[in-house]
């Protein structure tokens, strides 16, 4: 059943008339054409769907539009300022995180939201989100190495 | 004896799903747009059965540039697009061409604009496919851009009356070294004779830069598309949107050749907005949202009535494949000389697995009139539009194809059964459709890694040497299946089978079956010997590149001062490159559970192109050959998947990653080859080997299980 629905999206009013049972992640990729949210399972295994909601990472696949009533949901073409990335997507660009770069949009949200939430999280916390993602090129290694410069400090130290 | 040289060797029979829209259908397509509205499509619009086997036009290779205009464009403004028919699936090709070009052109990486894949405007340089890319288009890019660059010259050369040895280019241009005066790449294109110099055709011989003196190529460039991605902006094939654009689902069969016997379409076709295609088995819907679209098709899905056929399951795979062997198992030549001295007979086992890229199969497909233009992820850019000409009876230059850079393959995405379905409703719908699988059709209705049967049997002499060898893979492929070893005597075959599920390609193809049983049974035959698996193999190893890679991955792991018992170690030739793993692994007796510690892995494909790149291919091939060594196996009962999901079947996550160290062993001197598949394949039977090492007990199938 249609219904009208809105929201905050990337910090802007957003209203729309929809099947308020409809995944999130659909609305945004056919309505809204904010395609960095992908699909890859339809399930919430993968994460490649990951937005934030309320500034927590959740697989768009399993949200209903209708439950974002109300609330504020980021997508990666929201994250950096105007030309100036968001350091940890300048960290995956500097380190050509990305093979096929399917996973990348919800890999980035996915460290992001952890940072947001506690600046100061843990190393093991932030494994433990990427730990819901897939990326089957495997660049795991890279993301590890980011999260591990990322980890209690908020933003990303340089290498050492 | 199989051959395992020439481009059928180089891909496994691709098994097309051939849709015939002809056989059984009346002489109209009837298919209600809205509530009521009928439209009525001619068949002649449609296809004609194929004949079966019928080839298609393009080829594995492709037929390259014609001339120097159809591999480059050189804009008034300074652009330079290169044109090239691979793809873009993440594993590197659009920054590797992008060096091939400014190396010879003598242009720095950046001004380079790589327009791949477009079936409109890009030479058919074949599939991508077989670590092609970089054995054969980099050196077509090469000679094209190098060829150009002589073109360039030869313009100021006749410019200035000026000898050839008086003038060099640089950084875009021709310098005349007298007088400093100089004429670019951008002068040329804005020159009268432009037209007629860019229509020399490319010389085969056409000396390229030496490796030595190699200043973009050899260099770790990143991918060029790089900050789109981490912007979210750039559209792979999923993403692609056009004005009025429908989405698509199709009926699927509830098992594997199952055939649609009846199917009430009036429930969809009631559906406002919803549009319904109906032709034989194929059974398809449109509307204005995914979610639409799904709702119409739940709503006549549960009507349709099939026609079932009993299928065997995974647990008779084996004994299917080895009871349906072409002319029955070989027999092992040497049976005599088997009889004397130390010798073992066994039998390997590898499973279907999946490639499970990140993006499943989807197109756009919008027609104009009678053009048709599909957006899609796939290895075969030319392949795709041959197949959509014939089945829908139309000349190649009526279909364009295009392939964004796309979700990765890991060869999986050969054939164009999807951009034929999304044509097929887009057909009807008289607007652009966009299909894209779901997960599940994902896992159910793409192709698998053939699964396979090895037997393996050889025996020693009197030294402790391998006296005769003689290794028949069952169903999987011939890829690797000649062994790298001095042995006696060898007779290694290939012997087809009746596969159960729809196979293909797949990284590295049959050499990760073929690899695994090989390297498994050299340790088995190595502790017959009574000798160290190291010290076996070097015994036995006159190829001083397997040599050098297996020797690099044994020093840098410390082989020879380990006494630890889960090691393991494993190398292997395919494709013209080199690879040798050890691995250290933990074992968990109690959850039976097998954790890999460390992986160090040496590899050796030539003179490295883009070193960069090339660790990260190396590396996402030792995880992908994680998983198909410890979890991934297709389960299949009765013609039905029974773990399509990524919850059931496990592909690597971050925790299942090791300590990864990469040796790149570099050799200018030597020909590049490509490397994305090679590194694949000494992950699973240096595991396997671990296990033995640590339990005794030996290793016959995969995935390795405790």
């Amino acid at each position: 059943m249609d219904a009208r629905i809105t929201f905050t999206l990337n910090g802007k009013p957003q209203a729309l008339t929809t099947d308020s049972e409809r995944p999130l992640l659909e609305v945004l990729r056919e309505d809204l054409h904010l395609t960095g949210a992908k699909y890859g399972c339809g399930e919430g295994e993968c994460r490649a769907c990951t937005v934030l909601l309320n500034g927590e990472p959740v697989p768009s696949c399993l949200t209903t539009v209708g439950e974002v009533r109300g609330q504020s949901v980021q997508t990666i073409e929201g994250l950096a300022q105007g030309e100036t990335l968001h350091p940890v997507q300048e960290a995956f660009l500097k380190e050509s995180a990305f093979q096929c770069g399917y996973c990348t949009p919800g890999m980035i949200l996915g460290i992001v939201g952890v940072m947001q939430k506690n600046p100061q999280a843990s190393e093991a916390e932030y494994r433990e989100e990427l730990q819901k993602h897939i990326c089957r090129c495997g660049g795991y290694p890279k993301y590890r190495d980011i999260v591990s410069r990322i980890a209690g400090t908020g933003t990303v130290k340089a290498r050492v | 004896m199989n051959h395992t040289d020439g481009e059928q060797a180089m891909e496994p029979a691709l098994e097309y799903v051939s849709y015939d829209f002809a056989l059984s259908r009346r002489d109209f397509v009837k298919a209600t747009l809205g509530a009521g509205l009928l439209l009525v499509v001619p068949a002649t619009a449609f296809a004609q059965q194929k004949e079966s086997g019928q080839r298609r036009r393009s080829t594995f290779l492709g037929t390259g540039a014609r001339n120097v205009a159809a591999r480059i464009h050189f804009g008034v403004d300074g652009t330079i697009t290169v044109l090239c028919g691979k793809v873009e699936g993440g594993q590197g090709a659009r920054a590797e061409l992008s060096q091939a070009a400014a190396e010879e052109l003598r242009v720095p990486v950046e001004r380079i604009q790589m327009l791949l894949a477009d079936t409109s405007v890009v030479p058919d340089d074949g599939m991508t496919a077989g670590s092609g890319s970089t054995p054969r288009t980099v050196p077509a890019i090469r000679r094209g851009a190098a060829t150009a660059r002589n073109l360039l010259i030869e313009f100021a050369c006749a410019r200035w009356k000026a000898p050839r040895t008086d003038v060099e280019v640089r950084d875009g241009a021709a310098v005349h070294a007298g007088s400093h005066r100089s004429v670019s790449y951008a002068d040329l294109a804005r020159d009268g004779s432009a037209a007629k110099l860019l229509d020399a055709s490319i010389p085969s011989n056409v000396a390229l830069t030496p490796t030595q003196e190699w200043k973009v190529m050899g260099t770790p460039v990143s991918r060029p598309t790089g900050r789109e991605i981490v912007t979210g902006v750039h559209r792979c094939p999923s993403d692609i949107a056009r004005p009025g654009m429908l989405y698509g689902k199709i009926l699927r069969p509830p098992a594997f050749h199952a055939e649609l016997l009846s199917i009430d379409l009036a429930a969809a076709q009631a559906m406002p907005g919803v549009v319904v295609v109906r032709d034989g088995s194929f059974v398809g819907v449109a509307a204005a949202n995914t979610q639409q679209a799904r709702r119409a098709m739940e709503a006549i899905a549960p009507t349709a009535k099939w026609q079932m056929t009993t299928q065997p399951s995974s647990r008779e795979l084996f004994d299917s494949l080895r009871e349906h062997a072409e002319g029955g198992a070989p027999v092992n030549p040497f049976a005599a000389e088997v009889k004397t001295g130390k010798s073992l007979r066994r039998e390997y086992h590898v499973p279907y697995i999946q490639h499970a890229p990140l993006e499943p199969r989807a197109a756009v497909a919008e027609w104009q009139g009678t053009q048709l233009t599909v957006w899609t992820g796939s290895q075969n850019p030319f392949g795709v539009r041959d197949e959509l000409a014939q089945t829908f009876h139309m000349p190649e230059e009526q279909v364009r194809v295009v392939i964004p850079d796309f979700g990765a393959a890991f060869g999986g995405k050969h054939t164009g059964e999807y951009a034929v379905e999304a044509a097929r409703l887009a057909r009807v719908a008289g607007r652009p459709v966009s299909l894209r699988w779901t997960r599940e059709e994902e896992f159910t209705w793409a192709y698998f890694r053939p699964a396979g049967v090895i037997e393996a049997e050889a025996n020693l002499d009197d030294k402790g040497r391998i006296a005769t060898w003689h290794f028949v893979n069952i169903n999987s492929g011939p890829n690797a299946v000649e062994t790298p070893y001095a042995v006696g005597k060898s007779d290694c075959l290939f012997v087809p089978s009746a596969p159960p599920l729809r196979h293909g390609s797949y990284r590295a193809l049959a050499a990760t079956a073929n690899t695994f049983a090989r390297e498994v049974f050299m340790d088995e035959l190595a502790a017959l010997a009574g000798a160290d698996p190291l010290a076996f193999r070097r015994a036995h190893l006159e190829d001083a590149r397997l040599r050098a890679v297996l020797d690099a991955a044994a020093e840098h792991f410390g082989w020879q001062a380990k006494s630890n018992a889960g090691i393991g170690l494993a190398c292997g030739t395919e494709k013209g490159s080199y690879v040798a793993a050890c691995v250290e692994i933990e074992i968990d007796r109690t959850d039976k559970v097998i954790r890999v510690k460390r992986v160090c892995e040496a590899f050796e494909c030539g003179a490295i192109v883009n070193p960069a790149n090339l660790r990260g291919q190396v590396q996402g091939a030792i995880i992908m050959g994680l998983g198909a060594a410890l979890r991934e196996e297709i389960e299949f009962e009765n013609g039905r998947i029974l773990n399509g999901s990524f919850r059931e079947y496990r592909v690597p996550r971050l925790e299942d990653v090791p300590e990864i160290e990469i040796h790149l062993v570099n050799r200018p001197d030597l020909p590049s080859a490509g490397a994305g598949e090679t590194p694949i394949i000494a992950v699973a039977p240096a595991i396997a080997n671990a296990v033995f090492r640590a339990t005794g007990a030996r290793v016959s199938a995969l995935p390795v299980r405790v």
